[in-house]
């Protein structure tokens, strides 16, 4: 499932804590004393209610993803068909995945997807949204359109694309033709599968990087910017030591939340190319997807998928460590660049 | 970060009064010369789907010939009138209805909730539960999908609309979201009804939901997007063709009749239509949910 971005902000958490006692919170449980037995009772009630409230997420959420995560590091020990009683196998598929030559495929596959595809939609939306954050006329209807290919599903994508780049019938190689070019293979074509797939996900992708840098660049204070205006700062200054700054914390989540995504490419791979030609385009989650549900090797897949995992989980937190560390250690100088 | 080094001035007059008054080599153009880039860039990206919709009214004859018609030359509803009496069509299409509803629907009642239990309500082992439900977001989705299979399989809910619904119920995002905005909402109203002996579900849905619009429409609004768009899970979970949602009907119709182009792309248009329809009407509701669930992050 393509999920959607997350707000993974714990951080009120500790802040919820400490104003609890302060003042008048959950009317049932902190009220002020003098309605001693009567509150209690009120509290034990208000506790079911949390429950039957939270309940059906809580079995939801939790039983289909902590079961699952168990199970598959069980089945990753295992041979498994998905079918007959599985075979406990031990380490043997983690090191048969290191041996496997179409899996290390998959993974420089995926790994040159990522390289290319998240630089590009990022610095093109970057750029993009710089020109759009002016004040011209039809800026909407150009947002609208830039943005618009976010929402069609990676489906129809390619569908849409593989009638576009069909190498006898398609649009694309008519309009090569009379432009006086031969006739491309695109999708058909080993050496350019993944390069198509790339530009695909750039035109569908890069909407998003435009809308999300294009609402950052609108929260830059114009106050802050007037002011180095009127110190002197030309307009490429102005970019590289205001504009740029300001944007630094949803660049991040731009490189992050796309490197996340790329990794995960299995949609449009699977209606494009089925990971051909020639493996060129078998990316990681495909392998796994081919392994468990087609070759009914369940357990080598899940193998392969807790290898990914560990790969995304460290792509994951390294970031977060280090901006907490980075964030404790300059907390003191940042108010004084905000006053002035 | 860095904006202290903003004061570090540059001391170049002809960049002091502004960008827009150079008063030489102003060869005047009736418009903006940002135009020039936009107006090519962005039609870059609108023209796979003009192309979409035009192909989709030609005729085979003219899809198929070499050099292909760039321009459908009449309008020809073949290709509709080919998939809407295909019989598994429409069928598929009431599918991918059903399962984007109810998840649409069932996430909006239990992210409520949910959300309003960890946001108002104090019960044991909340911050816990809290704290568990968000990190199952980091969980990627090719981990626990072969196990969700076998889940799934003993539930006896594989290849039924059922395997599709049940994951999609409540989401993480859904919970969280709506918490946090619970969380910003001013709770004295809350209390006064609290105090008249409202029941706390009387409170969530006569005060807090009807103040709580834009959360709820972020939630449904992606809750569709995800569900309607959704290929992976689908493929996985259901076998057979009566069963499939939209996207999945779409790549199988695809490879059947791979040389009735203007079917496929009727087929597909069908597909993308509810989306784009539902981001052209709610198109600031749209850009706002994703651009401020992302920012949040």
């Amino acid at each position: 499932m393509p999920r959607l971005p997350t707000p993974l902000t714990l951080s009120d958490h500790p802040r919820g804590r400490e104003a609890e006692p302060t003042g008048a919170r959950a009317p049932g449980a902190a009220a002020p004393p003098p309605r001693g037995r009567a509150t209690r009772r009120r509290a034990r009630g208000e506790a079911a209610t949390a429950w039957a409230f939270v309940s059906p997420s809580v079995l939801v959420i939790l039983g289909l993803s902590v079961i699952p995560v168990a199970w598959s590091l069980l089945l990753s020990f295992q041979a498994d068909d998905l079918v007959t009683p599985s075979r406990w196998v031990g380490l043997g598929n983690y090191r048969a995945l290191v041996q496997d030559p179409h899996f290390s495929q998959a993974v420089r596959n995926t790994l040159l997807y990522t390289a290319l595809y998240v630089p590009l939609s990022i610095g093109l939306g970057l750029l993009l949204a710089l020109v759009l954050n002016r004040r011209i006329r039809l800026v909407g209807l150009y947002r609208t359109l830039i943005f618009v290919p976010f929402v069609i599903s990676a489906t129809a994508q390619g569908v849409l694309f593989s009638f576009i780049l069909d190498p006898e019938f398609g649009a694309a190689n008519s309009a090569l033709h009379q432009l006086g070019i031969s006739a491309q293979g695109f999708l058909t074509d080993p050496g350019q599968a993944l390069l198509v797939l790339v530009a695909i996900s750039l035109w569908s992708g890069t909407g998003f990087c435009v809308v999300v840098t294009l609402a950052a660049l609108q929260d830059v204070s114009p106050s802050l910017v007037e002011a180095a205006r009127l110190d002197g700062a030309g307009r490429w200054h102005l970019l590289r030591h205001v504009t740029l700054p300001a944007l630094t914390p949803v660049l991040v989540f731009l490189v992050l939340w796309q490197t996340i995504n790329a990794l995960q490419v299995f949609d449009l791979v699977y209606v494009t190319t089925k990971g051909g030609p020639l493996g060129s385009t078998t990316v990681i989650v495909y392998f796994i997807w081919e392994q468990a549900f087609k070759n009914f090797t369940a357990g080598y897949g899940a193998a392969a998928a807790y290898a990914l995992a560990l790969a995304l989980l460290v792509l994951a937190v390294v970031p977060r460590v280090t901006r907490a560390v980075r964030s404790r250690a300059g907390a003191d100088d940042r108010p004084e660049g905000a006053a002035r | 970060m860095t904006a202290t080094t903003t004061t570090t001035t540059v001391p170049s007059p002809s960049a002091s009064s502004g960008p827009s008054s150079g008063p030489r080599r102003r060869l005047r153009l009736p418009f903006s010369g940002w135009h020039l880039l936009l107006a090519p860039l962005s039609a870059v990206f609108a023209i796979p789907l003009i192309w979409l919709v035009l192909s989709s009214v030609m005729s085979n004859a003219e899809i198929n010939r070499f050099p292909p018609a760039l321009w459908p030359s009449g309008i020809d509803l073949g290709g509709y009138r080919y998939v809407i009496g295909n019989a598994l069509f429409p069928r598929w299409f009431a599918n991918s209805l059903i399962v984007s509803a109810v998840a649409v629907v069932s996430n909006l009642l239990l992210g409520s909730l949910g959300g309003y239990a960890f946001a108002r309500m104090r019960f044991a082992g909340s911050r816990v539960l809290l704290a568990l439900m968000l990190a199952t977001m980091a969980i990627p989705f090719q981990l626990t999908m072969i196990p969700t299979f076998l889940v799934m399989k003993r539930l006896g809910l594989i290849d039924t609309l059922g395997a599709l619904i049940v994951p999609s119920l409540v989401t993480p995002f859904a919970v969280f979201l709506l918490r946090q905005f619970f969380l910003s909402l001013p709770r004295e109203l809350e209390e006064a009804a609290w105090i008249d002996g409202c029941s706390r579900l009387r409170v969530l849905f006569l005060i807090v939901l009807p103040l709580s619009r834009p959360a709820l429409s972020t939630v449904a609004v992606l809750t569709f997007l995800t569900t309607w768009n959704d290929l992976t899970w689908p493929l996985i979970a259901i076998n057979h063709d009566t069963q499939y949602t939209l996207q999945l009907g779409l790549t199988t119709f695809q490879g059947l009749h791979h040389t009735q182009w203007s079917a496929v792309m009727a087929g597909n248009v069908i597909t993308v239509l509810p989306v784009l329809l539902a981001f052209l009407f709610a198109q600031k509701s749209f850009i706002q949910s994703i651009t401020s669930s992302a920012l949040k992050g």
